[in-house]
């Protein structure tokens, strides 16, 4: 069974590796920069670039739904009857746009380390406990990034018309029904131009994960620039990468608006 | 024919209907006790790790490494906003080259991390140390705070320029239009009369951009700048005490609020002829 299962992964893997878009057989550092320093494998630092741009591109991908679920519940909390649960909120969103995401990102590695250390050690358990940096890096991205998320998604539910709310429960639709069928589809549409800003600026704070000793495209490039000297190069490619993954997600984030806008007249 | 005798005395009111306990309420009170208990937990830890020693050894650098940062925050925006203005008068330009170097420059800064920016001019241009030298202008590379002074300058200036320009085009054509109804020269219409209209839109991005720049600022410590951050990392490298990174994300806490109440204030005082 355990083999079938190494079977699938190979066939994906080497599937992957053949339209990888970096260090494929028709890669760009394969195609145009077979012999500088940016050749793949050992020769050069492509293979070392391309895994941080994956992983980059992994997190922040990973961040990206659990920002947007508990954004949303938060935002309904905000609007909430209940005094205390919008108070809770509200300290909530406060807490982590007041503070750097540097910071934040340092108190969730060390403090979960504190934590998780303090828990084995009741358990009975005390050697060294060592946090994931992906995972304390999507935990801290993802909670600056449910508090601004929540920002947008409020704004946006207050666009929409009571009576939108009125006519989902005339039609007998009880209260999760008219918030997903009538509700979400035009929240989603009134909310998509900022939350492209938050996914722009979600990209630009994984570059912090660095940090933590996650091997991200700065922290590939860093090391490369070290070992090699040619520091301006190799950062300047790191900006490059940055720039492509924006150019990217800016021409997805158009498909989707456009497909949210289908049904809307032509003007 | 009858009529009323008596008048029926007042009565209490009906009493009010029982609260229902409702899942929000549950929710409220569960998040509301995990707020407090952090509050509890943060303070006791405070107390039970109170080290008058710790406190007169790194309170004062703590002092100092906000200065530091409230300094770096201030010259940039400060020296950004002078750069901001030709720049977003050529993302307008009707002139192609000119609105496509500026917009080439806005996009470069906006679309990439301002720490690789930094590693960029800080790690980057140092490694041209031998033709910095011969320009004479090494002294100035050589020092992280010149060279995170220049990045978040040139970051600064990008987001500003486009502030500006969203603001210069929000305001109406009528404005323009009147202006030169009434014979002001193009120079005294724009400072005079779309000009001011203009920074009223922008007052509330501009505050953002300020808070961003004070939460952006923390990623000098990584090229050894001490400012705030950079304090707390060295305090936290000495004593592995956790309160290190409490206290700066208190102190963080309090200058991000103060100046958003402030911004808050200013912004509804210098709209109140707008009012109805």
């Amino acid at each position: 069974m355990s083999g079938f299962f190494a079977a699938i992964v190979e066939a994906v893997s080497a599937f992957l590796g053949i339209i990888d878009p970096l260090c494929g057989p028709i890669g760009i550092f394969n195609l145009f920069a077979g012999n500088t320093l940016l050749a793949c494998g050992d020769a050069g630092w492509g293979d070392e670039i391309a895994l941080g741009f994956l992983v980059t591109a992994s997190l922040a991908i990973a961040t990206l739904p659990v920002g947007l679920f508990f954004g949303f519940f938060i935002a309904l909390a905000k609007q909430s009857e209940e005094r205390s649960l919008r108070l809770s909120a509200n300290i909530y969103t406060t807490l982590f746009r007041g503070l750097p995401e540097l910071l934040t990102l340092f108190i969730v590695y060390y403090g979960l380390q504190i934590l998780v250390q303090n828990l084995m050690a009741a358990v009975g358990y005390d050697g060294a406990v060592e946090i994931n940096a992906f995972f304390a890096g999507m935990i801290a991205l993802g909670v600056v990034f449910s508090a601004y998320c929540s920002e947008v998604l409020l704004s946006a539910f207050k666009a929409i018309p009571r009576g939108q709310y009125e006519a989902g429960y005339a039609l007998g639709l009880h209260k999760g029904r008219t918030m997903r069928l009538i509700v979400l589809p035009q929240l989603i549409r009134v909310a998509l131009p900022g939350l492209g800003n938050l996914w722009m600026a979600l990209l630009k704070d994984t570059a912090l994960v660095s940090v933590i000793g996650l091997p991200d495209i700065l922290r590939q490039t860093s090391v490369a620039a070290r070992v090699t000297k040619e520091a301006f190069e190799f950062y300047a490619i790191a900006c490059l990468l940055f720039l492509v993954l924006a150019f990217l997600s800016s021409l997805v984030f158009s498909s989707i608006e456009s497909w949210a806008k289908r049904s809307e007249a032509a003007r | 024919m009858s009529y009323v005798t008596t008048l029926i005395p007042p009565q209490a009111p009906p009493p009010a209907p029982p609260k229902t306990f409702t899942a929000g309420r549950f929710f409220g009170n569960i998040f509301m006790g995990v707020w407090l208990a952090l509050t509890v937990g943060i303070f006791l830890m405070i107390v039970g790790g109170w080290d008058p020693e710790k406190f007169t050894k790194y309170g004062p650098s703590y002092l100092s490494g906000l200065g530091v940062t409230l300094l770096l925050v201030a010259l940039s925006v400060v020296l950004g906003g002078l750069i901001s203005l030709p720049l977003a008068f050529a993302r307008m330009s009707k002139n192609p080259v000119f609105s496509w170097i500026a917009y080439g420059y806005v996009y470069f800064f906006r679309g990439t991390p301002l720490l690789t920016q930094l590693f960029l001019v800080y790690y980057g241009l140092g490694s041209f140390s031998a033709e910095l030298k011969s320009l004479g202008l090494w002294w100035f590379f050589r020092d992280a705070w010149n060279c995170a002074l220049l990045t978040f300058t040139l970051n600064t200036a990008a987001y500003q320029a486009e502030i500006l320009r969203g603001a210069i085009e929000s305001v109406a054509r009528g404005q323009h239009e009147g202006a030169a109804a009434l014979g002001l020269p193009k120079k005294v219409a724009f400072f005079k009369v779309i000009l001011p209209q203009a920074l009223i839109v922008a007052l509330r991005p501009y505050g953002n951009e300020i808070i961003l720049m004070i939460k952006g600022s923390a990623i000098v410590a990584i090229v050894t700048v001490f400012d705030l951050m950079g304090e707390t990392r060295r305090a936290f490298s000495r004593t592995f005490d956790y309160q290190a990174y409490l206290w700066a994300a208190l102190m963080y806490l309090l200058i991000v609020e103060l100046l958003r109440n402030l911004w808050a204030w200013l912004e509804l005082r210098l709209t109140r002829h707008l009012k109805r």
